[in-house]
């Protein structure tokens, strides 16, 4: 890289650093002459290193250092030199000496057996232990010990630079207690390669711009300046947006295909009583979908609501015990209006179809509305199941609206949503007859999947709500399956974990 | 909606012709019913809940057999009579009706057996409803003595060996001792006597609505003919139970002997094979498809379903009970006529679209409040007791669910429990945490039909180092001038929240929620150890 081009990127950190180091070799030495912090040093050899100026060697050292004790003796006298100050040719009881001295039985057993070794000292054993001194032990009247010796040094001390006789002192004094510790230390070496030598000559003090400030454009200080140049390929820190959270995103999503078809929304609450949830929809009392185990009920005082308009209750009733008024024969069973009361937390967007029928009563048509909300049924939560569920449903209402419409519109629909080959089947729900399955062909998958249940809503569920036997063509997919594939999401709980490390860093709905 | 395999070797015998592999697989999808795949000798297959006669081998076989055009039209079945009865006696209120048949010259084996077994257990479990509505025994008839009573005994006073038992019992033991009195022990609840079919030498045949007895056995490879029950609390359930066995003993090659049910107050002949006859209204089911048939093509499309015909009425199979209107004749017509065959049509009509005015609202408050870099979370409304109360220093009449599998048993009643729940979640994640929840809660209401109420609230949390109130109170205001709102903030009370350092916030002259600095005793209560400031409001105050 050119030379110019090479210094006008050099950050400030970096112009500091660069003239030690043609003589000082350690990060140590270096944070210490250059005045910067030790971050700073490090931050600076690292970009000089990827400039390829230098190169760092990073080691582990074992270096030696002195513990509580050996500090200590650096300064007081150690026992042994008590012990030889006080030595003389005759034999002398130890105990008597070392009780003199004020010696503990530790400090005494931690030398003499070099003491005696090193014939500084002669031992005799009668009724006490003697002592006196040995053939070299007027020497070291005057001469100090190894381990003194090795005490005096400065530390900490670079295990590999001791020599032989230092490593033997070191070997005694490691066997006493608390006097030294071995550490391993990281050090940092510096080496400039032929083109960090080059620079490292060079004058680098010129005045650069490093940040452009208000005060230098006022006074046009920057002028006939050079900008220091930046590394622009390298990462920068992230931050994060405000987000919309992305089930929501699809949502809206869901909400334009249906509002561009030309439906309106019909919303209502996530508490029902079973009189629209099932009743209504022709869902007879004794049906398995109305148990404990699939649906939640509400509890304490709130188990039971109030029944609508009494002339729809009859209706309802009438539609389930013999048919009449539909031209039905009925689901043949006692009508409990106690069972209708229940309320529970409402097991498909289909409660909205049942409510909003009744309420456009005599409306006139044709009538289009759609519905995207949360639904419930009673799981435990686990990587395949969740209690809460998003639904969506549309229907459609007209005089003329037949089987071969409701295809149709089923088409639209998925070609909108992103696949453009739909077939259909039989299907059943309570509630329709006709009752279809649509299965699209996935584009990447490379196979037909379910993906959602339509149908015409039957005379038992339209006549008492609606007034009249007119067609209703409803259908709605299953919604969170879509979500979970376009997020690469396997674990359902995923949808509403709420990690904020997901949330931020998730990318946006886009269809 | 229950699923059964199906023997594929005795399937296609009885089919009468081996398709190829997708060409069975798609008949049998296009017939009505969820093929979830097969594999090597195995068709397993979802049958849909009003149509338990294909729940067998037989059943599904005479179904495909007319839909792919071998046998259509309706099929017939003989019965001849067999001079026996069966009376049931008054005393069995708890299960008033039954439905009986003898069936003759079977001839079984393992595989026949097993298809016996699951149509029973299968049956019983869709259509009886898990015997709640009705049950149903088979048994050997050899041993069995006519007429066979159908009666309720004290069950203290009645001995006999259930099936699988080597001694006579107590037959009240039976709750406790057999596995099939302790499964469905709950349908005798309130009974003191229990209905038994014991025959005219007083032999203890079963006892419902548990188990046969040992004695009159089990059918096995030396049975030959059968004597059947069908049991419950509904007539013509058990009566189309019984057409739904006896046609497939028939399918087996066995012949149909009827008999003679005498109830205190009429005798009946069972089974009644006899096919119901419904006026086919065409116009009705022209329009309703969008098709053009004539009566013929009609016709041929019923004999595709196995239905009979009969100027201009449709004769029923006496097996099936799903034909309830003309809505499910049109169905059976669609299917025949090939759901794949249909000419897809748009709707010639002009609406317009359009989105809720509370849902555009909330979205409008979403893009503000991103516009601040709050970050949007979305939770579960359901969550546990102390979530709402003991966690937020609260004490409030809370909503809760009568039989939740999971953890989470109460309707939330505020965005604040789900959104420290969050926080405290994401301690391993960068602050500052700054985020927001648009949900709807419940609170108690006798003015509403449900007797709850629902809100939509919008609820913000601060969460960082340095929040404080006037952070929160900044949001507030930001928020409130983009939507054109004036809003003041008067000093209020709230356990939640740090005394001296809360508000409750008014818009248009009403309160619409409370914003302040949270207790610590609260964020000691979560687990937190960042201070967090937050506000909630109520949205339909808002506009």
């Amino acid at each position: 890289m050119e030379i110019k081009a090479l210094i006008s990127k050099l950050h400030p950190f970096e112009r500091k650093v660069l003239p030690y180091l043609k003589q000082k070799k350690e990060l140590v030495e270096i944070v210490a002459v250059s005045g910067l912090q030790e971050i700073e040093v490090m931050r600076a050899l690292q970009w000089l290193e990827n400039k390829k100026l230098l190169i760092l060697i990073t080691e582990k050292k074992k270096v030696v250092n002195l513990d509580s004790n050996g500090l200590k003796y650096q300064k007081d006298i150690l026992p042994e030199r008590k012990i030889i100050n006080e030595l003389t040719e005759q034999f002398q009881s130890l105990s008597t000496l070392s009780h003199r001295l004020k010696l503990s039985l530790e400090e005494i057993n931690a030398c003499i057996g070099q003491l005696k070794q090193r014939m500084i000292i002669d031992l005799k054993k009668e009724k006490d232990l003697m002592i006196k001194f040995g053939p070299q032990g007027k020497k070291f009247l005057t001469e100090k010990t190894i381990e003194e010796k090795f005490l005096i040094k400065s530390f900490p001390i670079d295990y590999n630079s001791l020599s032989d006789v230092d490593r033997f002192a070191l070997d005694e004094l490691k066997k006493r207690k608390d006097f030294i510790k071995i550490e391993e230390v990281k050090s940092v070496t510096v080496t400039l390669t032929d083109l960090g030598k080059k620079l490292a000559s060079l004058d680098l003090t010129q005045d650069v711009v490093n940040r452009l400030n208000t005060g230098m454009l006022k006074t046009g200080d920057w002028k006939n300046k050079e900008f220091r140049a930046y590394d622009v390929e390298i990462n920068v820190p992230s931050i994060y947006p405000g987000k919309i959270h992305f089930v929501n995103q699809a949502i809206d999503y869901a909400k334009t295909i249906w509002t561009e078809m030309g439906f309106k929304e019909m919303t209502g609450g996530l508490v029902a009583t079973s009189f629209f949830n099932f009743d209504a929809l022709f869902v007879p009392q004794d049906h398995p979908a109305r148990e404990l185990q699939d649906t939640f009920y509400l509890g304490g005082k709130f188990e039971k609501g109030k029944l609508p308009d009494a002339d729809l209750v009859k209706k309802v009733k009438a539609a389930h015990e013999n048919g009449s008024g539909t031209k039905s024969k009925g689901w043949n069973y006692i009508w409990n209006p106690e069972e209708a009361k229940k309320n529970v937390l409402r097991t498909h967007t289909t409660v909205l179809t049942s409510q909003t029928l009744f309420n456009l009563k005599g409306e006139k048509l044709p009538i289009k509305r759609f519905a995207i909300g949360r639904c419930f049924r009673n799981e435990a939560l686990d990587w395949k199941h969740l209690f809460e569920f998003n639904q969506t449903e549309g229907i459609v209402i007209d005089e003329n609206a037949n089987f071969r419409h409701l295809l149709g519109y089923l088409k639209e629909f998925f070609k909108k949503m992103g696949y453009p080959q739909a077939r259909f089947r039989p299907a059943y729900f309570p509630y329709t007859e006709p009752s279809v399955e649509i299965d699209v062909f996935h584009p990447v998958r490379k196979e037909w999947v379910e993906l959602g249940g339509a149908g015409m809503l039957r005379p038992e569920v339209v006549i008492p709500l609606f007034g009249r036997d007119v067609p209703v063509l409803a259908w709605g997919p299953g919604f969170d399956r879509i979500i979970m594939e376009y997020y690469q999401i396997t674990d359902l709980r995923n949808l509403y974990q709420n990690d904020f490390k997901q949330l931020r860093e998730i990318k946006s709905w886009l269809k | 909606m229950p699923t059964v395999t199906l023997n594929k070797t005795v399937f296609e015998k009885l089919l009468g012709k081996s398709l190829p592999l997708e060409q069975l697989k798609d008949r049998i999808s296009m017939l009505g019913t969820d093929l979830e795949k097969i594999e090597e000798n195995k068709i397993e297959v979802e049958i849909f809940p009003n149509r338990p006669d294909l729940l067998s081998e037989q059943g599904l076989a005479r179904a495909l057999a007319s839909f792919i055009g071998l046998k259509p039209g309706l099929k017939e079945y003989k019965v001849k009579k067999s001079g026996y009865q069966v009376i049931v006696d008054k005393s069995v209120n708890m299960r008033p009706y039954t439905a009986c048949a003898l069936v003759k010259n079977l001839s079984f084996d393992d595989e026949k057996i097993r298809e016996i077994m699951q149509i029973q257990e299968k049956l019983a479990t869709t259509h009886g409803r898990n015997r709640k509505k009705s049950a149903y025994g088979l048994y050997p008839s050899k041993t069995l003595n006519f007429p066979i009573n159908y009666i309720a005994k004290d069950p203290n006073t009645i001995k006999f060996k259930p099936l699988g038992f080597d001694q006579e019992i107590i037959a009240k033991k039976v709750e406790s001792l057999h596995p099939k009195g302790r499964e469905y022990a709950h349908l005798a609840m309130g009974w003191d006597k229990y209905p038994f079919f014991i025959d005219s030498k007083n032999k203890v045949m079963c006892m419902l609505p548990y188990t046969n007895s040992e004695e009159t056995g089990k059918i096995d490879a030396t049975t030959k003919d059968v004597f059947v029950e069908c049991s419950g609390t509904d007539l013509n359930n058990v009566k189309v139970a019984l057409n739904i066995l006896v046609t497939m003993l028939a399918d087996m090659g066995g012949e149909i002997y009827s008999l003679e049910v005498v109830y205190p107050d009429k005798t009946i002949i069972t089974p009644n094979l006899t096919p119901e006859k419904i006026k086919l209204d065409l116009v009705y089911i022209n329009q309703r498809l969008g098709l053009k048939l004539t009566d013929k093509e009609a016709q041929q499309l019923l004999g595709k379903m196995g239905f009979g015909y009969d100027q201009g009425n449709v004769l029923i199979p006496s097996y099936r009970s799903d034909i309830l209107h003309q809505v499910d004749l049109a169905e059976d017509i669609a299917i025949a006529y090939g759901y794949e065959n249909f000419k897809e049509e748009l709707l010639d009509i002009f609406t317009i679209g359009e989105e809720n005015y509370l849902e555009k609202y909330s979205n409008l408050i979403r893009k503000i409040l991103i516009g601040l870099k709050l970050l949007e979370v979305k939770n579960y409304h359901l969550v546990r007791a102390d979530e709402l109360n003991e966690r937020m220093c609260l004490d409030q009449e809370i909503i809760p669910l009568k039989n939740a599998l999971g953890e989470y048993n109460y309707l939330r009643n505020s965005l604040f429990s789900t959104l420290m729940r969050n926080l405290k979640d994401n301690q391993h994640n960068e602050y500052p945490q700054n985020i927001f929840e648009i949900g709807d809660i419940f609170e108690p209401d006798r003015n509403t039909i449900t007797g709850i109420k629902e809100k939509r609230k919008l609820g913000i949390l601060l969460c960082h180092e340095k929040t404080d109130f006037t952070e929160i109170k900044q949001v507030l205001d930001c928020l409130l001038n983009s939507l054109g709102l004036k809003g003041l903030i008067k000093e209020s009370q709230h356990l939640s929240f740090i005394p001296g350092r809360v508000g409750e916030v008014y818009v248009n002259n009403r309160s619409v929620g409370y914003i302040g600095e949270f207790h610590p005793q609260v964020l000691m209560n979560w687990g937190i150890t960042v201070p967090v400031v937050g506000l909630e409001l109520e949205l339909s105050s808002l506009f």
